[in-house]
């Protein structure tokens, strides 16, 4: 083989060494590809490396290579016990007041999509981002990376949107920035947006909280903020009768809150879909997580539209969908208490936590069959036939 | 949703597994092979082996169009793209492949200008709004996705575009299938046939199957119950001792095929004398290239092609696993070395690839966990 696969080389002295390790016994075929499944275990389990010289788009996606990326170079510099969790928004301590921080940046394409743009979205992804760790969200900052030759109305479209998606949320922009980029080195518009919010509860809603018989509920029809998008590209010629989900969840999950304490994690579904949250609470609380493909709320038009695409929309982007950890007791009442509300209507108990398999999530098909729910590696890629 | 849950029916699924072990003959071993990667990745996505007894296996043939692009063509589309002024596109599927160097996206990521399209016909698009760049559109797939590129070749030289060509990998099913029953170290008992790659040849051309080697081909759709059908009627043959050729698939698949996509792909293409598979080597015949008529739009006489050979590495055995003689699991280095994160082989790169529908939805299986209850 030509030089230049060293990733290759490197791939396979490190298997080498793995295999050595663990002896070969003479076995039988199943106790063979058991010792191989618990090999790739332990692989799965070690330190991520970023193999890849350059970045490229799909460490971007919310998947395995996202967190390998955050693990080994985020991480690994910044270290403390505040960010090691890599929940939604950090919970600190000021002065004896308990308060959430939490930062997003928004680089959506197209900025303006069938059921919002990139201002309210960028209100709404932070708003969620900390009322999903349990606090009440009180303020955001706004920075603005323009590009040379923006129309100034699309920025004014985008602000006002922020403005009422601010006041929906109940939350104010008390400060910001802007830098203006040359022609070509930005597309358009981005936003970052930080929010503080305080923590009134003693609560701690951290995926690592699922225990073993815990219910697992999503608040309504998933994947619909992805598909918009995909179609609002205009790359594909579909048109369908869909909106983007965006939508401030604070106020869905303040009443939650108050209907039960048997809440144990909660995360919104954003990049990665419900998949990548699933897959967070099986590893981060080290336990199993089994889902019903049958219960798991999905639109006759989004299904359509990822049949037709070939992907999956358990790993498509929501922007105003939750998933909830909850004691199996007060299963009921925190199903009560979303559908209650206007964005949890369509709420749906999907699935339960197991002890066993631990860090898998296996879902139960439609079709009667079984599979593994892995994360994506990038962003789904459309299959070709 | 119409035309779909009618094909997922658990109960329906229930009674074919039913009829399918009621076949079995005690203590004899099935193996059948299903020769497209889309039925692959039905088979995983759905659970189907959950519904088979232990004495079918199925085995994950080469039809799937990324795994069988040897490093050597992926290294030689990224020179392509690298040439100065140029614009590659290519299926999403492609973007992950590795070549020695690197995969699409590694080479995007350095700066080359590759875009995923949906369709050929989009290439013309980006041809028609970027004038002074050359558009190279990578080609792949079997024939289910040649007349496609056949009828974008056809519309760009209508137009008299003169900045678009084609790199053309297109591959053909027949050889490949031939090779895998000529192997000496194979055994299969049938085929499940390919449903896409048969809407355009249709069913005719698997007859030597069935009459020279004795084996059955039943062409299947790609729903669940489609494949589960289809496994049905090859046990049938099997209980019967007949081998020929059924279409399971005739909602979609015409017997003769359709005519008018064959004759696009013969207006411009022509065959190979012989085509590199990975894992396969080479075989004769394999694969199409331009015919000269429409040289005008053939990437490798329009550029240098480096025509670089790259021997897979050694580790790897694709090639095995393409043929059906190893179990993905099988492969040294599946699941360690080999990931769906870092694939070393293009099995483990697409959704259809066997290692990768193995290594995503299949692992737990083999741990017997299969029942997933939930009230």
């Amino acid at each position: 083989m030509t030089d230049g696969a060293t990733w290759v080389d490197e791939a396979l002295r490190e298997h080498e060494r793995e295999a050595r390790s663990t002896p070969r016994k003479a076995a039988t075929g199943a106790e063979r590809e058991q010792q191989v499944l618990d090999r790739i275990d332990r692989a799965r389990r070690r330190r991520p490396k970023v193999r890849e010289e350059r970045i490229t788009m799909a460490h971007g996606s919310g998947g395995k290579a996202t967190r390998t990326l955050v693990e080994a170079v985020f991480v690994d510099a910044f270290s403390n016990v505040l960010l090691d969790p890599l929940e939604d928004a950090a919970q600190l301590q000021v002065n004896g007041s308990r308060v959430a921080l939490t930062t997003d940046s928004y680089v959506v394409s197209p900025l303006f999509f069938p059921g919002g743009d990139i201002g309210d979205l960028a209100v709404n992804g932070t708003v969620n981002d900390l009322a999903v760790s349990g606090a009440t969200p009180l303020y955001l900052s706004a920075g603005f990376i323009l590009e040379e030759g923006f129309p100034v109305a699309d920025l004014t479209r985008i602000v006002a949107s922020m403005k009422a998606a601010a006041e929906a949320a109940g939350v104010q922009v008390v400060t910001g920035d802007t830098k203006v980029v040359q022609k070509g080195k930005a597309d358009g518009c981005y936003i970052n947006t930080a929010g503080i919010g305080v923590l009134e509860h003693e609560v701690s809603l951290g995926v690592a909280n699922a225990q073993p018989g815990d219910v697992i509920i999503v608040s309504g029809p998933i994947g619909e903020h992805g598909v918009t998008i995909m179609l609002a590209r205009g790359e594909l010629d579909i048109e369908a009768d869909l909106i983007s989900d965006t939508a401030p969840l604070n106020g869905l999950i303040a009443d939650l809150l108050s209907a039960t304490t048997g809440v144990r994690a909660l995360r919104d579904a954003t990049r990665g879909g419900v998949a990548t949250i699933l897959n967070e609470v099986a590893t981060s609380a080290g336990v199993g997580v089994r889902v019903n493909e049958d219960a798991i709320p999905v639109s006759a038009v989004v299904r359509g539209a990822s049949e037709l695409l070939g992907i999956d929309p358990m790993y498509v982007a929501c922007e105003g969908r939750l998933v909830a950890v909850v004691a199996p007791d007060q299963a009921a009442a925190a199903l009560a208490a979303l559908r209650g509300h206007s964005l949890g209507a369509q709420a749906a108990i999907i699935g339960e936590v197991t002890a066993e398999p631990p860090g898998a999530v296996l879902l139960k098909t439609a079709f009667g069959g079984t599979r593994i729910v892995d994360l994506l590696v990038g962003d789904p890629l459309p299959r070709i036939c | 949703m119409r035309f779909v849950d009618e094909f997922r029916d658990a109960d329906k699924a229930h009674a074919l597994a039913a009829k399918i072990a009621d076949l079995c003959e005690p203590g004899r071993q099935y193996k059948l092979m299903e020769v497209c990667g889309g039925h692959t990745h039905t088979i995983y996505k759905h659970g189907l082996e959950d519904y088979l007894p232990e004495s079918i296996t199925l085995v994950h043939g080469p039809g799937c169009p990324v795994c069988v692009i040897p490093m050597g063509r992926v290294d030689d589309a990224i020179a392509l793209a690298s040439e100065p002024d140029t614009i590659m596109t290519s299926f999403g599927d492609m973007m992950r492949v590795p070549g020695s160097k690197g995969s699409f996206f590694d080479a995007k990521a350095a700066g080359t200008d590759i875009r995923m399209v949906y369709s050929p016909l989009d290439s013309l698009k980006i041809a028609r709004q970027n004038p002074d760049k050359r558009v190279v559109f990578m080609a792949i797939g079997f024939e289910t996705t040649t007349p496609s590129t056949a009828m974008t070749v056809l519309r760009a030289a209508a137009e008299g575009l003169t900045n678009f060509s084609v790199f053309c990998n297109h591959v053909t099913i027949i050889p490949a299938i031939k090779a895998i029953l000529d192997s000496p170290d194979l055994r299969l008992d049938g085929f499940i046939g390919p449903g896409h790659v048969s809407t355009i040849i249709g069913c005719r051309p698997y007859e030597f199957i069935a009459r020279d080697y004795g084996k059955p081909v039943v062409v299947a759709g790609f729903e669940p119950l489609d494949i589960l059908q289809s496994i049905y009627l090859l046990m049938v043959q099997l209980s019967e001792g007949r081998s020929e050729v059924e279409n399971q698939y005739t909602r979609v698949v015409p017997w003769d095929g359709n005519l008018a996509a064959l004759k696009a792909i013969t207006q411009v293409m022509e065959l190979r004398p012989y085509f590199e598979w990975r894992g396969l080597g080479f075989i004769s015949q394999s694969a199409m290239r331009m015919r000269p008529d429409y040289a005008a739009f053939d990437a490798e006489l329009l550029f240098q092609v480096p025509g670089v050979r790259v021997a897979d590495p050694k580790a790897c055995q694709c090639g095995e696993v393409l043929k059906g003689v190893l179990k993905p699991w099988e492969c040294k280095v599946f699941g360690t070395a080999c990931t769906p994160e870092t694939p070393i082989g293009t099995c483990m790169v697409s959704p259809e690839g066997a290692c990768a529908a193995y290594y995503n939805f299949g692992r737990l299986h083999r741990r017997r966990v299969v029942e997933v209850s939930i009230s």
